[in-house]
């Protein structure tokens, strides 16, 4: 299977007056389109960084890092924004959904940024919230809805584009055990069913155990790899 | 970004305004009353420049070169009548008229009647009622404006009194009989009374007979205008009442100057109320950003660029000042079509004009562009992990 996901020797520095702190340390890795990668380690171990460079929120040091063999670190931020709505999902731990907004126009907002006429946007939002099992709540605020639901409403919005990469940043890091594991099951869903690859940051080995493959990261270096 | 993409993003920018509503139901309240405001002083402004508007370009006015409230000596007509370029002479005088309480003076001039009235084509007048008033040396011509404030009609008699002028006998009125109503075109002031000069002065005491307020003068050129005005002025250069003489519409404007102070101070007021108005939307569209910085953050992680962040963060700013300045302005709107009616005796073209509406649209945009611009700024310069991690 071809490598979705390229990584070479990325490093990430920050820099705070003349201190700098490395938390990503050369790290090499390839993933396959397909794959569904749990990433653990303990805390400032480099997860979140990774994620957010594989994501285009934040740009490496040095490094190279391709996804589906686009240099996305070089690309300008006009551009990169168009590459995010495109082509990644996110999902956060907190849901990080808009207060404001049903759930409906939450899951709709990713297609403001298309062509879409608003018939066809709002058919694909209630077409996502129906994959997550939750059409019958599409008018109800994030704050009617418990924390579950809240976050197949964030899995909905982050599906809502067809996205090739999902990244997760602990699906389930605030959820009860039973709404957990729904959630598991959805992301294994959208894995096996609808050919996502999946890159989930988490700290629960359980939640891990649902990947196909689980990397452990520690101090910005790859420790340890199961499949 | 384009007016479609706006239209979609309505719902967000709609839904943002619903997020703190108290505050922004203030927000929008301190635009509407700074709108208002505006639309308000603009009807003012309007009543006051119609004067102008209506003045003649063909006409001249003679007055004391000292000061316009100095009478001129009845003399001076026919000796104005005598310079070159000139077609027809007549006069007027402020009498301070009024009918029973001189505080509700009503604009009262004795006139050379049928030079006036050949003067003032815009005076608009039937055939047997002009007649009838150059018939009769005790009537007098009513502006619809006053006819229909007091329930005049013609043939009805007015004791008219004046604030200024004693008759012979000691006492201040005069009875007149109305002998015509007009109106005046293009819907302009008729807010006048006018009757005869010659009656007037006769029966005046021997210290007020033969002044004239003022003359005034038709050219028969308009581009000789201020040639004639100088050989008028010529003609009294060195006599103990010198006089200035300037066109109808350069009076009107330097009387307008003087009501004008009115209009600055209203101006001033309008323009403290915007600034204070800018500085309230400012602070509530700061304010607003900042409670969002993690929700930015996720708008920017979703795909959203700097540059529609921008947009929506003024379009949001744009949005709450047009609902505020639209209701504004409407409201004002509609207070000038009541208060304009109420008014059409004491300050006729009381009105929101459309070029004060679309003035307003234009700072409806211009502010609510200016108090988004800092916030709006901050908004795109945001780093997508700085805002997910502050939220």
């Amino acid at each position: 299977m071809k490598a979705l996901i390229h990584l070479r020797d990325l490093v990430k520095e920050y820099h705070r007056g003349e201190e700098s702190l490395r938390v990503l340390d050369g790290l090499s890795l390839d993933i396959a389109e397909g794959e569904f990668v749990a990433l653990m380690g303990p805390s400032g171990s480099g997860k979140s960084t990774l994620l957010n460079l594989l994501g285009g929120l934040d740009r490496a040091t040095s490094g190279e890092l391709t996804i589906g063999g686009l240099a996305i670190g070089e690309l300008p931020d006009a551009v990169l924004a168009r590459w995010r709505a495109d082509h990644v999902g996110f999902i956060f731990q907190m849901y990080n959904l808009l207060p404001v907004l049903s759930a409906e126009r939450n899951v709709e907002l990713p297609l403001l940024l298309t062509d879409l006429p608003a018939a066809e946007r709002r058919r694909r939002a209630r077409a996502a919230l129906d994959l997550v099992g939750l059409e019958h709540r599409m008018t109800h605020r994030p704050n009617e809805l418990s924390g579950g639901q809240q976050q197949r409403v964030g899995i909905a919005r982050a599906i809502v584009t067809d996205p090739t990469l999902l990244l997760c940043d602990e699906p389930t890091g605030d959820l009860d055990r039973k709404s957990g594991d729904e959630i598991l099951d959805l992301l294994q869903e959208l894995n096996r069913e609808h050919g996502k690859t999946i890159l989930m940051v988490t700290h629960d080995p359980r939640a891990a155990e649902r990947a196909t493959r689980q990397l452990h990261l520690d101090k910005g270096v790859l420790q340890a790899e199961v499949r | 970004m384009p007016f479609t993409r706006i239209v979609r993003y309505l719902p967000l920018l709609w839904a943002s305004l619903r997020r703190r509503r108290v505050r922004t139901t203030f927000t929008i309240g301190s635009i509407f009353i700074a709108f208002l405001m505006y639309a308000l002083a603009g009807a003012m402004n309007h009543a006051f420049e119609q004067g102008v508007q209506q003045a003649g370009v063909d006409r001249l006015m003679v007055q004391q070169k000292v000061s316009f409230i100095l009478p001129l000596p009845a003399s001076y007509l026919n000796r104005v009548k005598s310079v070159d370029g000139i077609e027809r002479v007549s006069s007027a005088n402020w009498i301070g008229g009024y009918l029973k309480d001189a505080r509700e003076q009503i604009p009262t001039f004795p006139i050379h009647a049928e030079e006036y009235l050949d003067m003032y084509p815009e005076l608009l007048l039937s055939r047997g009622e002009r007649q009838a008033f150059l018939d009769d040396r005790t009537g007098f011509l009513v502006g619809r404006a006053v006819a229909d404030a007091y329930g005049w009609k013609l043939g009805d008699v007015v004791p008219l009194k004046s604030s200024i002028y004693r008759r012979k006998d000691g006492t201040n009125v005069w009875n007149l009989t109305i002998r015509g109503i007009f109106d005046m075109r293009d819907e302009g002031d008729s807010r006048q009374l006018l009757f005869h000069y010659e009656y007037f002065n006769e029966t005046l005491s021997d210290s007020q007979k033969d002044r004239l307020g003022w003359i005034m003068v038709q050219v028969k050129d308009p581009s000789q205008a201020d040639a004639v005005g100088h050989r008028i002025d010529a003609l009294f250069a060195n006599s103990p009442a010198e006089t200035k003489t300037q066109t109808e519409r350069a009076m009107a404007q330097g009387f307008m100057k003087q009501i004008g102070s009115i209009g600055t101070i209203l101006g001033a007021v309008v323009s403290a109320v915007f600034f204070t108005m800018l500085l309230v939307s400012a602070n509530t569209m700061a304010q607003s950003v900042r409670e969002r910085t993690s929700e930015i953050g996720v708008l920017k992680t979703l795909g959203f660029g700097n540059t529609t962040i921008l947009s929506l963060v003024l379009a949001e700013s744009v949005l709450i000042t047009a609902i505020g300045g639209l209701l504004g302005m409407g409201a004002a709107w509609f207070l000038g079509l009541q208060l304009g009616t109420a008014l059409k005796t004491y300050l006729p073209g009381f009105e929101v004009d459309p070029v004060t509406l679309v003035k307003g649209l234009v700072w409806v945009v211009a502010l609510g562009l200016a108090a988004g611009a800092w916030p709006a700024v901050q908004a795109m310069r945001l780093k997508i992990v700085d805002a997910l991690r502050r939220g």
